[in-house]
């Protein structure tokens, strides 16, 4: 794949559309593949491995005895076609292997060939397939052409989740030696600084003071950013490009000053310096699990009493499902609270108990929709009730701003489309995918700003964030439209 | 005599066959354990909430609903529906007496037939109208529906047109049931009738039929959303990351 990639950006339309098929128009040799030095750390061999066939055969038997999810989603699809217009990447690019079902068919066909007596016997009739070269090509390419959203699996009647066969694939094409550069170099950086931008501590450590020094010149507060610092009750972790990349870094600002006028003591860690777990986009349990590891140690080492996640979509998603699972029990923590907790339900609980001063007019200028995140929406949840991941960030920010309004009911809460940028996409060798797959979005984005002048969309994930500051640009937006939730507070309270 | 023998072999053969596929199956869903909480959110925070959850999907297709697919899920529901009132109204050929529900059930079992068939075809339909549909579509997939109208048409054809000597039909059921093989009535269309089935039992255990038991096991829709209260584990997660029970994991630097 050529760096630069000419494609056509898609005309919005109105919005529901359902798209003609256009068979092979994102047929290609996928995102780059890593090289042996980023497979080696995580555990997996490179380049593809000669007998590739047999071990991904004996690693996908493996699995299914390992994953309830893979071997039930493989036996028991009927392909009644609920999901086909449910992918954002199949409405951006009408590829029809982009239909979440014809993409899990892809490993289908193979589980079929190799693990059904239907495929070993009459493998025409069941569209079962020998595990060759072109098939792989296609996981390849289409398996990193599935975000992981899991909206898919809302619409399907049996809750087939795309999101869990897309991990296995990767999972599967790991193991034979065929990584994605991206999401391995980045799991790589973890391991060696700790954090996915391989910021080094001293440059953390400057970047904060920088920070401190800017609010204490714009507004004469000094409000800190703490990191390291050992016996604080909040150890903080955010996604590392809080750290430097806009909008994030409004939203840890946000942060900060929530924590500071609550006077709440919080500290970050230059060990765990990093929310996101790209483990999950590859499948990796046990790479998921020596990312969360990270985290429960900087906890123990700190001595903190609560573990707090800034906004980040994948990272909830992890940290709200899996972190318990991978890195539990957190008896040693202080047992009043969730573990762990989310940066909007700590702000939430804040204005309610009237501990924050918000002067929403200051927000006057914004006209605010919200981007509900799809790990957020559909793999976690905040507060005690189902949907409190909706409603919370929606009282937070409607607690800041004075203008607020929903995109169409398909597109937000559990039906949200996802940015276009996650589950390992967000990379620029997958541009055209990312441009493409953010049109349903865009369009309902669009309809929010034609009827009701929307200035901006406010999110809770550094994917989303950083696709949308890429991608908005492409359809005539500009990229400061999308905001950091925290960035919405952050000029609300006043100090 | 051969015809009775040979019809009476296969039920025995396809029943053996859906009863251990089923069990088989069933049996490795459950082994199979799910290491990770992945209900699709939101999602219920009780066991009680889990089970109503299921009941809509399993009664009333929800998700289905949810999807923009309004004619299949109409289609579908008719399908399964119309099929459920036959299946509970051909109990009176296995049953000596009639339990009375299964008689009131039977006129609605009868012309549910009709139902059945005009679902199964306007599912057959859009399997090759719907451009999406019909591109995901293997043969199996309208072998299938093929497979059930022949079931429904032959079936509704002893009842409404080549009338089979139905007493002596469930005498031959019966016979089977208890080892006491009866004369099978050599009826065209029973005949098929019954081969469809027979051939749709052995099936069963080998297609996407098995999202019938597929979907109690579907961890999207049967897991409780306890992850931050309850922590969740595999055995074999266990196994390989904690040395012993109880123990919590040691960080690894």
């Amino acid at each position: 794949m050529a760096a630069k990639v000419e494609f056509q950006v898609p005309a919005l339309r109105p919005y529901p559309y359902v798209p003609d098929l256009v068979p092979d128009s994102m047929k290609g040799k996928g995102p780059f593949v890593a090289k042996p030095d980023f497979q080696t750390p995580l555990g997996f061999p490179g380049p593809l491995v000669d007998n590739w066939q047999e071990v991904a055969i004996e690693k996908m038997g493996e699995m299914l005895k390992k994953y309830r999810s893979l071997r039930v989603y493989l036996d028991v699809c009927v392909r009644c076609g609920a999901c086909t217009d449910k992918c954002h990447y199949f409405l951006g690019t009408r590829d029809p292997k982009n239909m979440p079902v014809a993409r899990q068919d892809l490993l289908r066909q193979v589980y079929r060939r190799y693990f059904t007596l239907a495929g070993k016997f009459f493998p025409k009739l069941v569209g079962a397939k020998d595990l060759t070269k072109d098939v792989l090509d296609d996981w390849y390419n289409y398996f990193h052409q599935c975000s992981q959203c899991r909206r898919c699996s809302v619409f399907c009647p049996y809750g087939i989740d795309t999101a869990d066969i897309s991990m296995a694939a990767r999972e599967i094409m790991d193991s034979i030696g065929l990584g994605q550069k991206y999401c391995n170099e980045i799991i790589g950086k973890v391991y060696k600084i700790g954090n996915n931008l391989g910021l080094p501590e001293p440059a953390l450590r400057n970047t904060l003071e920088g920070l401190e020094e800017d609010i204490q010149t714009d507004i004469g507060v000094p409000v800190r950013f703490p990191i390291d610092e050992e016996g604080a009750d909040i150890l903080l972790v955010t996604p590392s490009a809080d750290f430097f990349a806009e909008p994030h870094i409004d939203g840890l600002i946000g942060y900060a000053k929530v924590f500071h006028q609550a006077g709440m003591s919080w500290t970050l860690s230059s060990y765990a310096s990093e929310a996101g777990n790209f483990g999950m986009f590859i499948g990796s349990y046990e790479n998921m699990r020596q990312i969360s590891l990270r985290i429960r140690k900087a906890a123990l080492d700190l001595k903190v009493k609560r573990i707090v996640f800034g906004e980040c979509g994948h990272a909830w998603r992890v940290a709200y499902s899996f972190l318990n699972t991978l890195a539990g029990p957190f008896d040693f923590l202080d047992p009043k609270y969730p573990v762990p907790q989310h940066i909007c339900e700590v702000t939430l609980d804040l204005i309610k108990r009237g501990a924050l001063k918000l002067d929403k007019t200051a927000n006057d200028h914004r006209r605010i929709t919200f981007h509900d995140s799809c790990n957020v929406a559909r793999g976690s949840r905040m507060g005690d009730k189902p949907g409190g991941q909706f409603f919370i960030p929606r009282e937070v920010i409607k607690a800041s701003c004075n203008f607020f309004y929903d995109m169409p009911a398909d597109t937000i809460h559990d039906q949200t489309f996802c940015c276009g940028g996650g589950g390992g996409l967000l990379t620029d060798d997958l541009i055209e995918l990312r441009v493409k797959g953010a049109l349903p979005r865009i369009e309902a984005l669009k309809h929010v700003v034609d009827t009701h002048s929307v200035t901006n969309m406010a999110s809770i994930c550094a994917i989303c964030k950083s696709q949308f500051t890429k991608v908005l640009p492409y359809y005539g937006f500009k990229m400061d439209m999308i905001v950091s939730v925290h960035q919405l507070v952050s000029t609300a309270i006043v100090l | 005599m051969v015809l009775t023998a040979i019809y009476a072999i296969s039920f025995y053969l396809a029943t053996l066959i859906l009863i251990g596929g089923l069990a088989y199956k069933i049996i490795e869903y459950a082994r199979t354990p799910a290491p990770l909480k992945v209900p699709t959110m939101p999602a219920p925070l009780t066991t009680g909430g889990v089970v109503v959850r299921m009941f809509e999907e399993v009664v009333f297709f929800k998700s289905l609903f949810r999807s923009h697919l309004k004619w299949t899920w109409l289609l579908g529901i008719m399908f399964h529906a119309a099929l459920l009132v036959i299946l509970l109204r051909h109990l009176r050929y296995f049953i000596e007496p009639v339990w009375w529900w299964v008689v009131l059930v039977q006129p609605f079992g009868k012309y549910g037939s009709f139902a059945m068939i005009v679902a199964l075809l306007g599912l057959l339909g859009r399997r090759f109208l719907v451009e999406r549909v019909n591109y995901i579509s293997n043969p199996s997939d309208y072998l299938m529906l093929v497979l059930l109208l022949v079931i429904g048409a032959s079936g509704t054809m002893t009842t409404f047109v080549a009338h089979t000597d139905i007493v002596q039909f469930k005498a031959f059921m019966l016979g089977v049931l208890y080892f006491d093989w009866q004369p099978l009535p050599a009826d065209g269309p029973l005949l098929v009738h019954l081969a469809a089935v027979i051939l749709l039992m052995v099936i069963f255990p080998f297609s996407k039929l098995l999202h019938a038991p597929g979907i109690f096991f579907s961890p999207s829709r049967n897991q409780v959303d306890n992850a931050r209260e309850k922590r969740h584990l595999a055995p074999w997660a266990l196994a390989k990351f904690e040395t012993s029970r109880g123990t919590p994991p040691q960080p690894s630097v």
